[in-house]
C-alpha cells in the first residue's frame, strides 16, 4: 500500500515537473524543474529495487550534468524573447524530425516481443539474491567482464568528450601572466640579491 | 483510545511509526544543538589561538551566546531583494538546509544506530553532497548582485572540483573494504598496512572537505575582503540563518563522513579492546569533534587560497594523485590477494 | 533481503526529506511574522557597495567555467564506474582488474591531453 502511494507520489512529481520544463517561461526554472525530474525518477528507480541507479542518477545527472545545464542558461545571457520571434520558420523541420521518430518508434514497438514471463517479473523488483549480493555487486560481476567491449566503448566516447570540450571551448589568450610555480621554487639568492658594502658618504 | 493503543494497527504501523518519527526529530534536535555549539566552540577556539576571550557576555562562560544569535536572527527582517528571483531566491537557503540534515539519515553512530541502513550508504551521502552546489549557484544567481554571482559561479567550480578527487578517495577506501553500506565499512577488518596506506588520502580527503564545504582557506566564495560575503550577501535573518545552520551541519557531516570512512566510526581507537567498555557513540562523537577541531585550526592557521592556486591543487594535484591511488591501491590489493 | 524489506529502509529517508522541507519552510515563516517587516527601496536594492547597480548583474562569464563542468562530468561518470568495480574486484579477477585499467588508461590519456593543451591552468 504504501509502496503504491509513494509510485503515485513520485510518479505524479515526475509528470507535472516534466510538463512545467517545457512550459515554463523562464529558461532557469525548466532547468530547475528538469532536477526536480530526476530526483522523482530516482526515487521510481529505488522503488525498482535498484539502488545503485537511483544514487548513481542523483550523482551523474543531478549532480553533474544538470549543473552545467544551469551554467549554459543561467550564464550564457542570451535573450530568450528574441530566440523565440525566429522559432516558428523550423516548424516545419521540427514536424518532418519529429514524424520520422515517431515512425521509427511505432517500427520498433511494433515488432518489440516481450518475453514469456517477463510479465511476472514486473512486480518483483531485483533485489538482494539469497547470497546477500547487492544490486551493485551485480552489476559490478558482470559490467567489467562479460561486457567488456560496452564498457571500453563508453570509456572511448568519454575520451572523445574530453577532448571535443577542449577543441570547441579552450583558447589561449595572449599576454596572460601565469604563475609559474617551478621558475618561483628555482630561484636561488645568489641570482637576485646582491650585498654591496657601502662607505658612508660615496652612494652605491 | 486504549483500545487503539492494543490493536494491530497500532503495534504493527503506529508504533514503528512513532519510533521513526522520534529518531528523526532526535538526530535533528541532535545536529542543531551541535551546529549552535559549534559556533561558540569555533569562536572560544580562535579566540584562544589568538589570544582573545571570545564569547563570554550572554549566560555563564558566554555559552547561551548561540541561542541569543538565534534569537537574533530570528527577529530580523526577512529581506527580499526587488531584482531578485523571488522563488528560487528563497528555495536555495531551503535546499542547502535540507540537504545538510537529510545526510544524517544513513550516518550510523554506534552499531544499529542508524535511521536508514542502506546498501548504498555512501553513495547516497556522495549523492547528496553533490546536490549542495545547487544551493550556492541557485542563491548566486537569484540575488541578481554581482557579489552574489561572482560568488555563486566559484563556489560552483570549487565544490565541482573538489567532487571528483573526493569521489576517488572514496574509491579508495572502497576498494579495501568491499562494500557500499556505512555499517559495514566501519567494522570491515582493515589490516595495519592497509591503514598505512590510505593515510595519504585521510589528507586528501580532510582538505578536500575544506574546499567542499567553502571553508578557510579556500573560503573564496565567502571572501569578505573582496566579494564581501559570495553568494550570501544578499541574504538576511532566517534565509541567512539557514544557510548558516546548513553549512556548519555540513562541515559537522564531513566530520563524521571522514570518521565513517577511516576513523573507525565507533569503534575503540587503534583497536584497543579495553576502551571498548566506553559505548561506541561517545567515541564516534569524540572522533567527530577532532575533526571539527581540524576545521577550527585550519582556519585560525592558513591564509586564504588564491583562486588560480586552488583550481591547480583540485585538478592538477589532487585528481592526478588519487586516480594514481586508486591504481595503486587495487594493485597491490590485487597482488596480494588481500581483497576483502 | 525480501523487496520490502529493501523499500523499508528507504521510507525514513523519504519522511525525513518532507520533516526537512516541512521545518525549513516553518522556521522561513516564523522568521517572517516574528520579524518586523520594514520594506523600503533602497533597503531591497541589490548590494553594490552603496552605489545604485549599473546593470543586470547577470553577465556573460568566462568559457572556462563551463569547461570545469564539462570535465567534471566525465570524470564523474568515470567514478561511477569505478564504485560498482571497488566492490566486485575480488569477484571479477585479473579480467575485470586489467579491463579498468585499460579504461583508466585511456582517460588518463584524455587527461594529459587537456593538461598540454593548458586547459587546467588558471590565471
Amino acid at each position: 500500500m504504501l509502496t503504491g502511494l509513494a509510485f503515485y507520489l513520485f510518479a505524479a512529481v515526475v509528470l507535472v515537473s516534466a510538463i512545467a520544463v517545457i512550459t515554463a517561461r523562464n529558461p532557469v526554472h525548466s532547468v530547475l524543474f528538469l532536477i526536480l525530474t530526476f530526483f522523482n525518477a530516482a526515487g521510481l528507480f529505488i522503488l525498482l529495487g535498484a539502488e545503485f541507479i537511483a544514487m548513481i542518477l542523483v550523482i551523474v545527472y543531478v549532480g553533474a550534468v544538470a549543473v552545467l545545464f544551469l551554467f549554459v542558461v543561467m550564464m550564457l545571457d542570451i535573450s530568450f524573447s528574441d530566440l523565440r520571434k525566429g522559432a516558428m520558420q523550423y516548424v516545419p523541420m521540427g514536424l518532418i524530425i519529429g514524424g520520422i521518430l515517431l515512425a521509427e518508434l511505432i517500427a520498433v514497438f511494433s515488432a518489440w516481443k516481450f518475453a514469456p514471463n517477463a510479465a511476472d517479473n514486473i512486480a518483483v523488483p531485483f533485489v538482494q539474491s539469497a547470497e546477500g549480493i547487492t544490486n551493485t555487486e551485480a552489476i559490478g560481476r558482470v559490467l567489467y567482464t562479460d561486457y567488456v567491449f560496452a564498457f571500453q566503448v563508453s570509456g572511448l566516447i568519454l575520451l572523445v568528450a574530453m577532448i571535443g570540450a577542449i577543441v570547441l571551448t579552450h583558447r589561449t589568450r595572449p599576454g596572460v601572466r601565469k604563475q609559474k610555480v617551478a621558475d618561483q621554487q628555482a630561484r636561488k639568492k645568489s641570482d637576485v640579491l646582491e650585498i654591496k658594502k657601502v662607505t658612508s658618504g660615496t652612494g652605491v | 483510545m486504549t483500545e487503539f493503543f492494543s490493536s494491530d494497527l497500532w503495534t504493527i504501523y503506529g508504533l514503528p511509526f512513532a519510533f521513526m518519527m522520534a529518531h528523526i526529530g532526535a538526530i535533528i534536535g541532535v545536529v542543531l544543538l551541535f551546529v549552535a555549539y559549534y559556533t561558540y566552540f569555533e569562536r572560544k577556539v580562535m579566540g584562544a589561538m589568538q589570544r582573545r576571550q571570545g564569547p563570554n557576555t550572554v549566560g555563564p562562560f558566554g555559552l547561551l551566546q548561540p541561542i541569543a544569535d538565534g534569537i537574533k536572527l530570528l527577529s530580523k527582517e526577512t529581506i527580499v531583494p526587488t531584482q531578485s528571483n523571488g522563488p528560487v531566491f528563497v528555495i536555495a537557503p531551503m535546499l542547502l538546509f535540507t540537504l545538510a540534515l537529510i545526510a544524517w539519515a544513513v550516518i550510523p553512530v554506534n552499531a544499529k544506530w542508524v535511521l536508514a541502513d542502506i546498501n548504498v550508504g555512501i553513495l547516497y551521502l556522495f549523492a547528496v553532497s553533490s546536490m549542495g552546489v545547487y544551493g550556492v549557484i541557485m542563491a548566486g544567481w537569484a540575488s541578481n548582485s554581482k557579489y552574489a554571482f561572482l560568488g555563486g559561479l566559484r563556489s560552483a567550480s570549487q565544490m565541482v572540483s573538489y567532487e571528483v578527487s573526493m569521489g576517488l578517495v572514496i574509491v579508495c577506501v572502497l576498494l579495501c573494504v568491499g562494500t557500499l553500506n556505512l555499517s559495514e565499512i566501519i567494522t570491515a577488518d582493515r589490516p595495519t598496512w592497509v591503514q598505512i596506506l590510505l593515510f595519504p588520502m585521510l589528507i586528501v580527503f580532510l582538505i578536500s572537505i575544506l574546499a567542499e564545504t567553502n571553508r578557510a582557506p579556500f573560503d573564496l566564495p565567502e571572501g569578505e575582503s573582496e566579494i564581501t560575503g559570495g553568494f550570501m550577501v544578499e541574504y538576511s535573518a532566517m534565509t541567512f540563518a539557514l544557510f548558516f545552520l546548513g553549512e556548519y551541519a555540513n562541515m559537522i557531516l564531513m566530520s563524521a563522513m571522514t570518521v565513517v570512512l577511516f576513523l573507525g566510526g565507533w569503534l575503540p581507537p587503534f583497536g584497543i579492546e579495553a576502551l571498548a567498555i566506553v559505548p561506541g557513540v561517545i567515541w564516534f562523537v569524540l572522533k567527530t569533534l577532532l575533526v571539527m577541531f581540524f576545521f577550527i585550526w585550519t582556519r585560525a592557521t592558513f591564509p586564504r587560497y588564491r583562486y588560480d592556486q586552488l583550481m591547480r591543487l583540485g585538478w592538477k594535484i589532487f585528481l592526478p594523485f588519487t586516480l594514481f591511488y586508486v591504481v595503486l591501491v587495487s594493485g597491490l590489493l590485487v597482488y596480494f590477494d588481500a581483497l576483502p | 533481503m525480501a523487496p520490502t524489506e529493501l523499500l523499508l529502509n528507504y521510507l525514513p529517508i523519504l519522511i525525513f526529506i518532507g520533516v526537512a522541507v516541512v521545518m525549513s519552510c516553518a522556521m522561513l515563516v516564523l522568521s517572517f511574522v516574528s520579524g518586523k517587516q520594514n520594506p523600503d527601496v533602497n533597503k531591497n536594492a541589490a548590494y553594490e557597495c552603496g552605489f545604485d547597480a549599473f546593470d543586470d548583474a547577470r553577465n556573460k562569464f568566462d568559457v572556462r567555467f563551463y569547461l570545469v563542468a564539462i570535465l567534471f562530468i566525465i570524470f564523474d561518470l568515470e567514478i561511477a564506474f569505478l564504485f560498482p568495480w571497488a566492490i566486485s574486484l575480488s569477484e571479477i579477477g585479473m579480467f575485470g582488474f586489467w579491463s579498468m585499467m585499460i579504461f583508466l588508461g585511456v582517460l588518463t590519456v584524455g587527461f594529459i591531453y587537456e593538461w598540454n593543451k593548458g586547459a587546467l591552468e588558471w590565471e
